[in-house]
C-alpha cells in the first residue's frame, strides 16, 4: 500500500538501520513453532489490547498467517506498528512463560509484525464495514490514539472526521519513535491501511482552536455542533525547559523536538556535534540518549537520581550503552556553559537524592544539550469543549469504563488522558471509547 | 466466504469438522463446550454394555521438543452407564438442533444391536458409527478390530444395523489390517452408508528400562495399545486414499481421521476423498480451541483458490494418486541451495554423504581431501560461497550441489532446518514422458546390471 503523505528524503532518519528487521517466512515459522500455545496465557494479560498472542502464534505456525493477522488487527488495529515499537519486554514477551525457565522468551513482537505486514502487503481487504450508520464523529489530533479510533469507528458503519494540526499524521508514532524500531515511512503506509478500510476522512494541516477559527483552523464549537460525537487524541505538547540560565539560544534542543527533525527533516546535518549530553532520565531521554549515539555523537545522560530509580526501561539502557551511550548518575543542570553562542558544557552540581549538593559544581563538556525532561500539556484545547475538565497534571479526565469526559458528546485517549505511555495504550483506550461512543450513538 | 456446510450420507452439518470417538466426546458438557467453540459435530465416546478402565492409560511419543508427535492409549469404550450417555445425547441435540451427534457404538449378539441402536436413535442422535476398530482389549472380547479384521463378520453385524437403522451406518474401520479395501468392499455389500477411518494401530509406545515393563505401565505390566496423533496421519491419508480410488467404495462418503491438528491437515484429507474429518489428539493436546484455525484456515484457502464451498475440495487430489509404474521416468528435480538463505549447518552435506548420492560438497577443500571424505565424482568448479544470513561465523560456506550428480531425491530439503533455503527445482530433460508401464509394454523394461541367471531367462523368452 503506498501512503499518500510522504516524508522527504535526506532524512538523518535513513541512516539507521532496523534492530529488529521483519522476519523471513522461515524465521517466522521457526519461532512461532516454539510457542507454547498456553492456556489462559500471562502474555496476553500482558497486552494492552488483550491480543489473543498464542492463537495468532498457532496461525503461522499452521501456515495461516492472514488468519494470524485477523486475530492481532481485531484486538489492536494499530499491531502492524505495535509489532515493532511496544517496549515487549516490559509487556506480553516480559511475562511470556518461557521467563519462567530461564529461556529466551517468544519474540512476539517480532511475529506480530511479521503476520500483519505480510498478509496487508497481499491481503489489504481484511475487514469489511458495517452497514452504515449515518453518524458521524470528529476527532482531533492524527495521532495512535485517533487513527485506532476513527478505524474501530469506521468497521462499525460511522463515519470519521480526523483533524490534524501538522502536515504529517500519525503523530508520534510518525514523528518520536526510535528509527531504529521503526521509520516514519512504516506508520505512514499503516494510516493509509486504516483509511482504506472507508468512511474515514483526515484532514491535516487543520489545527482545532478555542473559539474563532481562522485559516487553517476549525473552531470547538463548530466539531460540537456538526457531529455526533467528538474524540480528543491531543496527545502531549512541547518539551519542558530546564529554566537555568544559558538555556535559550542555539545548541539547546528539546528531546522530542530533536527527533522529530531527525525523522522528517532532511536539512538537519548535526554539524560540529561531536559530544551531545542528554538531560533526564526517562525512554525520551533514553532514545535521544541511543539515538545520538548511533550517528557517532559521543553522548552521555545526565540524571539526578541513581541508575536504579531511573523511570526508563532497564532493557533501553541497556541497548543504548551497547551503543556507545553513558549515564551520569547524581547530576543536576546548574547552568549552560556558552563561549560567545556556541554551547561548550554543561556545568552541573552532585546531587543527592535530585537535590544538588552546593560547592560540587563541574563542567561536562558538550556541543549539544538535548532536554528530556517531560512534555508539557497541550490540553488547554480540551478546555473549549464545554464541561471537559482536566487534572492538575493537565490530563484530561475521563471515566475509565467508557473515556467519556465531562461533556457527554466527547471522549478522549491516549497520551493526554494517560500522561504519556505507549502506543498500544493509546489504541487500548481508543477501543474503550469507541465502544461506549457506538453503544451512545446507537441508543443502545 | 466459501461455504463450510456438508452433506455426509445425508446428515447436513454446518461444517465438515468433527470430534472423534474419544474422551473429548465422553460427555455431553465436553460436547456442548466443543460446540460453543466451533466444532461441526461430535461422534460420542463409542457406547456398549459398561467396562471398567485401567490406570494409567496413555503413553506418549516426543520428538526432540515435540511433545506428543505420538499417543497411545489402552482405554477401553465409555465406562459410563448407557443410561447416563442417553439422557445426555438427548439434552446436547436439545440444545444445539443444528449440531451434529453420532452415537459410536460396540455390542457383541444382534439383539443387544437392536436395543442400542434403538435407544441411540431415539435420544437424537443423527447418525450411528459402529466402532470395528478399537484393537486393543475390545477386540480380545471379539468386538473391536477383531471384527474389522473379519470383513464376513463385518458385514454381517451392519448389515444388521442397516437393517434395524433409520439413520444413516457409518463403519469405523482398523488400519490394523493388510489390504483396507477387503473390509472396505464388506461395506459396500452391506449397504451401510458411510465409512471413517482410521481407528488407533496397534502399538507399543516404549520400555521402562528400569522396571522392564512396556508402557503406559499398570502395575508391573502392560499391553498392547492403540496409537494415533501427528505420527500417524501419512498411514491415515494412504488408508484413506486406497478407499477413495476404488471404483466402487468410492461412492461411499468417508470421514477421514488420524493425525489431523490443523486446517491443513484437514484440507489434505479432503482433497484425498473425505466429506468429513475427525480428530481426537490434538484437541487432547490443546483443546476445543484449536477449531477456530481449522475453520478459519479452511475457508481462506478455499477463498484462495476460487472454490465456493468445501465440497469442491473433496477428492480433487484423488486422480493424482498413481501406480507406481505410471509415474513419469523423464522427469527431474535436482536440490537448489538458497544463498542468501542458509545458514552453514551442513545436514544437507551429511545427509548427502551418508544417506544418498554423495552430490553435496563442502567448498574450499582440496580434491584429495574432498575424495578421502567419500567423493568419488568431482564437479569442475566448487564455488566458494559464504554464509551471508545473519551473523555467520568466520569461514562459514555454502554448500554446493552437483547437479549433474544430484538424483533429486528431496533429503537434503527434507533435512534442512530453514523452510525455504534447498528448494528441488525442475530440471527439463528434453525427453518425452515415459513410465515403467510404458517400458513394460515397449518391452525395454530391461536396466542393464542384474543376475545373469535373469537376463538369460529374458532373453530366452
Ligand atoms: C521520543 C518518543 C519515543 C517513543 N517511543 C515509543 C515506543 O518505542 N513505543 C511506544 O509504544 N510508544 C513510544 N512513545 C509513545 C507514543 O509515541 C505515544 O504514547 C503515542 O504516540 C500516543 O498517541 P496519541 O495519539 O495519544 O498522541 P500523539 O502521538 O502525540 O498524537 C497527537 C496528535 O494530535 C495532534 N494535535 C494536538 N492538538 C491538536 C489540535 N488542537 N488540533 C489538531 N491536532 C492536534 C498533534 O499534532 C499530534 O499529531 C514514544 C514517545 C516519544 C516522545
Ligand atoms: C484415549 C483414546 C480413546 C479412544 N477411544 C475410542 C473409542 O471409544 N471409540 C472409537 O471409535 N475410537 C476411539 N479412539 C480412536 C479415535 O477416535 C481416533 O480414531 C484416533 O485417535 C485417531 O485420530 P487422532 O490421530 O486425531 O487421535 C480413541 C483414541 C484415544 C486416544
Ligand atoms: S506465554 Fe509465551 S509460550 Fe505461552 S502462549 Fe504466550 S508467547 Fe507462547
Ligand atoms: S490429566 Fe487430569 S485425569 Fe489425567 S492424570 Fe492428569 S490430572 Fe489426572
Ligand atoms: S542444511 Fe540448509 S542451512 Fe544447513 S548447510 Fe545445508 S542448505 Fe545450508
Amino acid at each position: 500500500m503506498e501512503a499518500k503523505h510522504r516524508l522527504p528524503v535526506g532524512r538523518l532518519e535513513e541512516r539507521f538501520t532496523e534492530k529488529k528487521p521483519l522476519y523471513t517466512p522461515a524465521e517466522a515459522l521457526a519461532e512461532a513453532n516454539r510457542c507454547l500455545y498456553c492456556v489462559d496465557a500471562p502474555c496476553i494479560k500482558a497486552c494492552p489490547t488483550s491480543i489473543d498472542i498464542p492463537t495468532f502464534i498457532r496461525k503461522i505456525a499452521a501456515d495461516s498467517v492472514k488468519g494470524a493477522a485477523r486475530t492481532i488487527l481485531t484486538a489492536n488495529l494499530l499491531g502492524e506498528s505495535c509489532g515493532q515499537v511496544c517496549p515487549v519486554e516490559v509487556l506480553c514477551a516480559g511475562d511470556c512463560v518461557y521467563n519462567e525457565w530461564g529461556r529466551d522468551p517468544i519474540k512476539i513482537g517480532r511475529l506480530q509484525h511479521y503476520a500483519v505486514t505480510e498478509t496487508l502487503k497481499r491481503d489489504p481487504a481484511l475487514f469489511t464495514r458495517k452497514a452504515p450508520t449515518g453518524k458521524k464523529i470528529a476527532l482531533v489530533g492524527a495521532g495512535p490514539a485517533s487513527i485506532a479510533a476513527a478505524g474501530y469507528l469506521a468497521l462499525e458503519g460511522h463515519e470519521a472526521v480526523i483533524f490534524e494540526k501538522k502536515a504529517i499524521p500519525g503523530g508520534l508514532n510518525t514523528l518520536g519513535i526510535a528509527p531504529y524500531k521503526m521509520k516514519g515511512h512504516a506508520a505512514l503506509v499503516e494510516i493509509e491501511w486504516v483509511l482504506s478500510i472507508g468512511g474515514i476522512e483526515l484532514r491535516t494541516g487543520v489545527e482545532v482552536v478555542k473559539g474563532e477559527a481562522g485559516a487553517g483552523q476549525v473552531s470547538s464549537a463548530d466539531l460540537l455542533r456538526e457531529y455526533d460525537a467528538v474524540f480528543l487524541g491531543l496527545g502531549l505538547g512541547p518539551d519542558s525547559n530546564l529554566g537555568i540560565p544559558g538555556e535559550d539560544g542555539a545548541g539547546v534542543v528539546g528531546a522530542v523536538h530533536l527527533i522529530e527533525r531527525i525523522k522528517s527533516h532532511p536539512g538537519l546535518q548535526l554539524e560540529g556535534v561531536s559530544r551531545a549530553i542528554v538531560v533526564g532520565g526517562g525512554n525520551t531521554a533514553l532514545d535521544a540518549l541511543h539515538e545520538l549515539s548511533l550517528l557517532g555523537v559521543a553522548t552521555s545522560m545526565v540524571y539526578r537520581r541513581t541508575e536504579a530509580q531511573m523511570t526508563g526501561y532497564v532493557h533501553e539502557l541497556a541497548a543504548a550503552r551497547l551503543d556507545g551511550g553513558t549515564l551520569v548518575e547524581n547530576r543536576v543542570p546548574v547552568s549552560v556553559v556558552r563561549d560567545g553562542d556556541r554551547v561548550i558544557a554543561l556545568r552541573v552540581a552532585e546531587s543527592r537524592d535530585g537535590k544538588a549538593i552546593a560547592g560540587t559544581e563541574s563542567d561536562l563538556p558538550a556541543d549539544l544539550i538535548v532536554v528530556a525532561i517531560g512534555q508539557s500539556r497541550a490540553t488547554q484545547i480540551a478546555l473549549a469543549f464545554d464541561g471537559v475538565v482536566v487534572d492538575p497534571k493537565g490530563r484530561v479526565v475521563v471515566d475509565a469504563a467508557t473515556h467519556r469526559t465531562g461533556n457527554a458528546k466527547v471522549y478522549s485517549g491516549g497520551d493526554c488522558v494517560n500522561g504519556g505511555k505507549e502506543v498500544v495504550n493509546a489504541v487500548a483506550e481508543a477501543k474503550i471509547a469507541v465502544r461506549a461512543m457506538h453503544a451512545q450513538m446507537m441508543g443502545a | 466466504m466459501a461455504d463450510l456446510s456438508i452433506d455426509f450420507a445425508g446428515i447436513k452439518c454446518p461444517n465438515p469438522f468433527w470430534l472423534a470417538s474419544a474422551p473429548p466426546t465422553n460427555t455431553g458438557d465436553q460436547i456442548m463446550r466443543a460446540f460453543d467453540a466451533g466444532w461441526g459435530g461430535a461422534v460420542w465416546k463409542t457406547l456398549g454394555n459398561p467396562i471398567v478402565n485401567v490406570s494409567s492409560r496413555f503413553g506418549g511419543v516426543d520428538y526432540g521438543n515435540t511433545k506428543l508427535m505420538g499417543l497411545n492409549n489402552i482405554e477401553l469404550i465409555t465406562d459410563r452407564p448407557l443410561e447416563v450417555n442417553l439422557r445426555e445425547i438427548r439434552e446436547v441435540k436439545h440444545r444445539y438442533p443444528k449440531h451434529i451427534v453420532i452415537a459410536s457404538l460396540m455390542v457383541e449378539t444382534k439383539e443387544e444391536w437392536r436395543e442400542i441402536i434403538m435407544k441411540a436413535e431415539d435420544a437424537g442422535a443423527d447418525g450411528l458409527e459402529l466402532n470395528f476398530g478399537c484393537p486393543h482389549g475390545m477386540c480380545e472380547r471379539g468386538m473391536g478390530s477383531a471384527v474389522g479384521n473379519e470383513p464376513q463378520v463385518l458385514e454381517e453385524i451392519a448389515r444388521w444395523a442397516v437393517e434395524f437403522a433409520k439413520t444413516p451406518v457409518i463403519i469405523k474401520l482398523t488400519p490394523n489390517i493388510g489390504d483396507i479395501t477387503e473390509p472396505g468392499e464388506a461395506v459396500l455389500r452391506s449397504g451401510a452408508h458411510a465409512i471413517s477411518l482410521i481407528n488407533t494401530i496397534k502399538s507399543i509406545v516404549g520400555v521402562d528400562l528400569e522396571k522392564m515393563v512396556p508402557l503406559p505401565r499398570v502395575g508391573n505390566a502392560s499391553t498392547n495399545g492403540g496409537y494415533c496423533g501427528p505420527a500417524v496421519k501419512p498411514i491415515a491419508l494412504h488408508l484413506l486414499s486406497q478407499l477413495s480410488r476404488h471404483p466402487q467404495i468410492r461412492k461411499l462418503p468417508i470421514s477421514g481421521i488420524g493425525g489431523i491438528s490443523n486446517w491443513r491437515d484437514a484440507a489434505e484429507f479432503i482433497a484425498l476423498g473425505s466429506t468429513t474429518v475427525q480428530v481426537c489428539t490434538a484437541v487432547m493436546h490443546y483443546g476445543y480451541r484449536i477449531v477456530e484455525d481449522m475453520l478459519e484456515g479452511l475457508s481462506d484457502y478455499l477463498d484462495s483458490q476460487g472454490m465456493k464451498s468445501v465440497s469442491e475440495l473433496v477428492g480433487r487430489a484423488v486422480p493424482a494418486y498413481q501406480e507406481w509404474g505410471d509415474l513419469d521416468l523423464s522427469y527431474r528435480v535436482v536440490a537448489d541451495i538458497s544463498v542468501d538463505k542458509c545458514i552453514g549447518c551442513q545436514l544437507c552435506y551429511v545427509a548427502c554423504m551418508d544417506g544418498a548420492h554423495q552430490c553435496i560438497h563442502l567448498p574450499g577443500k582440496t580434491e584429495a581431501e574432498s575424495r578421502a571424505a567419500g567423493h568419488i565424482h568431482m564437479p569442475k568448479l566448487i564455488p566458494d560461497r559464504a554464509v551471508i544470513s545473519l551473523a555467520a561465523a568466520e569461514g562459514a560456506r555454502v554448500p554446493y550441489v552437483d547437479e549433474d550428480e544430484c538424483i533429486g531425491c528431496n533429503l537434503c530439503a527434507l533435512v534442512c532446518p530453514v523452510q525455504g533455503c534447498i528448494t528441488m527445482k525442475e530440471l527439463p530433460t528434453g525427453k518425452v514422458p515415459e513410465t515403467w508401464n510404458d517400458r513394460v509394454q515397449k518391452g525395454t523394461n530391461i536396466v542393464p546390471g542384474g543376475l545373469d541367471a535373469t537376463a538369460a531367462a529374458r532373453a530366452a523368452t
